[in-house]
């Protein structure tokens, strides 16, 4: 099924006072210099999808300097309806985030109706920075599939900090009341146990896919292993949560968990981080990407749209070309780009069927379309 | 807001504290009441400082009421047997509204949150555990809000509870009557079809 977003509206929104764009449901094209605004408008795309910064998770740092308040608001169409989505923030109030104008009781119902999939140079963080950064891709992932899940992982956050919280009050009074960490400890079980399967049965779907578009980019056969590492993977984790209780009190926090996760990035049984080439590395962050967009494509029937940021710049000529045969190919839906160099991207997409639309961006304005 | 008078300020600013009241509504207030007899504010502040004075809570299960024991608590014709715990007043207030309760109450006073500083002893969990021994006591309905720490503190009342013989219940949670299925909620529709009961 076909997805696109058909126009956007930024109300000071990062360098944007006021900007209205109309796109094209193929290939869109943001070109100008650095710090011309490109990649906030990708960003402000990610907000409608995501309802928040792919860069920023303080939505308060995304408004215009010297302003209250930004709204980004859009259209989607599929194929045959139309959607409207706002997304207002203002200092000081909650986020407001609308669906065709009614306010959504919960933001986290959206994540998953418009799906998008962003590649950006700061992807490398996902293999050199700790666990945190591969929890978050694979669970925003996951969300976009399966949103009960993105509920369960909220609530769990909520009662683990609340339980960390309790401990380190136990602590400060040097009192433990074992009946109220129990009531923390039942609902963090229940809810650990369902993310540690749906994690497990993700990575057994994820794990194929992402070998199948490593092969291609790589070129090499070389087998690569996502390992899903997790504290609840041993027979009768309960039991091992309740007598590790000591540890915790100590400790102040609760050291056992699907909050310590990690899904360690191999290639033939070696860490990608220690030991992978710089072109391995780039080859395995392409393919954790578009693993992304073929499994929420699989599982959503729906083209994700894909944001690419600064890629030509990032990827070499192999990579580069490998995707845009795809491109070529009509793998994806719509796309949005961003380049410094105007020659090169218009070079690069003439050779390529289907609509394109380029926008020559300075100082927060359009030049010509 | 710009006043000309310090005095509309200072009343202005101290009705603004009120819930629900902000800066304007609270000017029209103090004009409204500028506009009244000077007896209409007396009886105002007499009946205020009064309520505040003399208020008192019910030793038994904490219901605001004016004397030692709430009224409820008094009646004699009220079913012994049950006591419904809830957060506040308010919601005794709601389940008296409804005429189905015919038993006792207890007022927990709030839920337990340890990131807002609230602990089981912040709230009245000893004095219901003290009720329960020499009464005639046989069911407690948990009537707390279906949210993460309304869940919690139920988790905690039911091991607390646990060394009594008493039957513990929870209110039922589903879809709202009068309301229709497919705008209900996921979460809420999930549950009301795993906990579904007989037709009667």
């Amino acid at each position: 099924m076909v997805l696109y977003l058909k126009d956007l509206n930024l109300y000071n929104f990062k360098n944007y006072e006021d900007l209205k764009l109309e796109f094209s449901a193929g290939i869109n094209c943001f070109l100008g210099d650095n710090g011309s605004g490109k990649t906030n408008l990708l960003d402000a795309v990610f907000y409608l999808s995501m309802s928040k910064s792919y860069f920023n998770s303080i939505d308060n740092q995304n408004i215009r300097h010297g302003e209250e308040m930004f709204v980004v608001q859009g259209n989607f169409e599929t194929a045959d309806k139309k959607h409207h989505v706002l997304c207002g923030v203002q200092t000081g109030q909650k986020k407001t985030f609308k669906l065709d104008k009614k306010i959504y009781e919960r933001i986290s119902d959206h994540i998953g109706k418009f799906p998008v999939v962003m590649i950006a140079p700061n992807d490398i963080a996902l293999i050199y920075e700790g666990s945190e950064e591969r929890r978050k891709f694979f669970d925003s992932l996951i969300s976009q599939i399966d949103n009960p899940y993105l509920l369960d992982l909220m609530q769990y956050n909520h009662y683990l900090k609340q339980r960390n919280t309790l401990l380190k009050q136990f602590a400060e009074h040097n009192r433990i009341d074992r009946d109220l960490l129990a009531a923390y400890d039942e609902p963090i079980l229940r809810l650990g146990a369902k993310i540690f399967a749906r994690r497990q049965t993700f990575m057994l779907e994820f794990q194929p896919i992402f070998q199948g578009h490593y092969e291609t980019i790589s070129q090499y056969k070389e087998q690569t292993q996502l390992v899903y590492d997790s504290d609840c993977a041993v027979a009768e984790f309960s039991e091992v949560f309740r007598q590790n209780t000591n540890k915790d009190l100590a400790l102040q926090r609760t050291t056992l968990g699907v909050h310590r996760d990690d899904f360690e990035f191999k290639i033939d049984n070696y860490s990608l981080k220690k030991f992978g080439s710089q072109g391995q590395q780039k080859s395995f962050l392409i393919a954790l990407k578009l693993a992304h967009f073929e499994i929420v494509r699989q599982n959503k029937n729906l083209k994700p749209i894909l944001l690419l940021d600064d890629i030509f710049d990032k990827l070499d000529e192999k990579r580069m070309s490998c995707l845009m045969q795809m491109v070529a190919d009509h793998t994806f839906g719509q796309i949005f780009v961003t380049d410094a160099r105007p020659e090169r991207t218009q070079q690069i997409f003439a050779q390529i069927e289907g609509d394109k639309k380029f926008f020559n961006l300075q100082n927060g304005q359009i030049r010509n379309e | 807001m710009v006043f000309s008078s310090k005095l509309i300020e200072e009343a202005v600013n101290e009705i603004a504290k009120l819930p629900g009241i902000g800066q304007k509504t609270a000017l029209r207030l103090v004009l409204h009441l500028l506009k009244q007899d000077e007896n209409f504010t007396t009886s105002l502040t007499d009946s205020l400082l009064k309520l505040r004075r003399d208020i008192q809570y019910c030793r038994h299960c904490h219901y605001i009421s004016d004397e030692p024991e709430c009224n409820i608590c008094q009646n004699k014709s009220r079913d012994r047997s049950l006591i419904c715990v809830v957060e506040s007043s308010q919601d005794v207030i709601a389940i008296e509204n409804t005429n189905q309760y015919r038993g006792l109450y207890h007022i927990l006073g709030g839920v337990i949150s340890p990131m807002e500083g609230v602990s089981p002893a912040d709230l009245n969990i000893e004095s219901l555990l003290n009720r329960l021994p020499e009464s005639e006591v046989k069911e407690i309905i948990l009537a707390l809000s279906p949210t993460m720490e309304g869940d919690t503190t139920a988790f905690y009342l039911t091991k607390r509870l646990k060394t009594f013989a008493i039957k513990i219940t929870s209110i039922a949670r589903g879809i709202p009557i009068g309301s229709e299925l497919e705008y209900a909620d996921e979460i809420t529709l999930g549950r009301s079809i795993l906990t579904r009961t007989n037709y009667e």
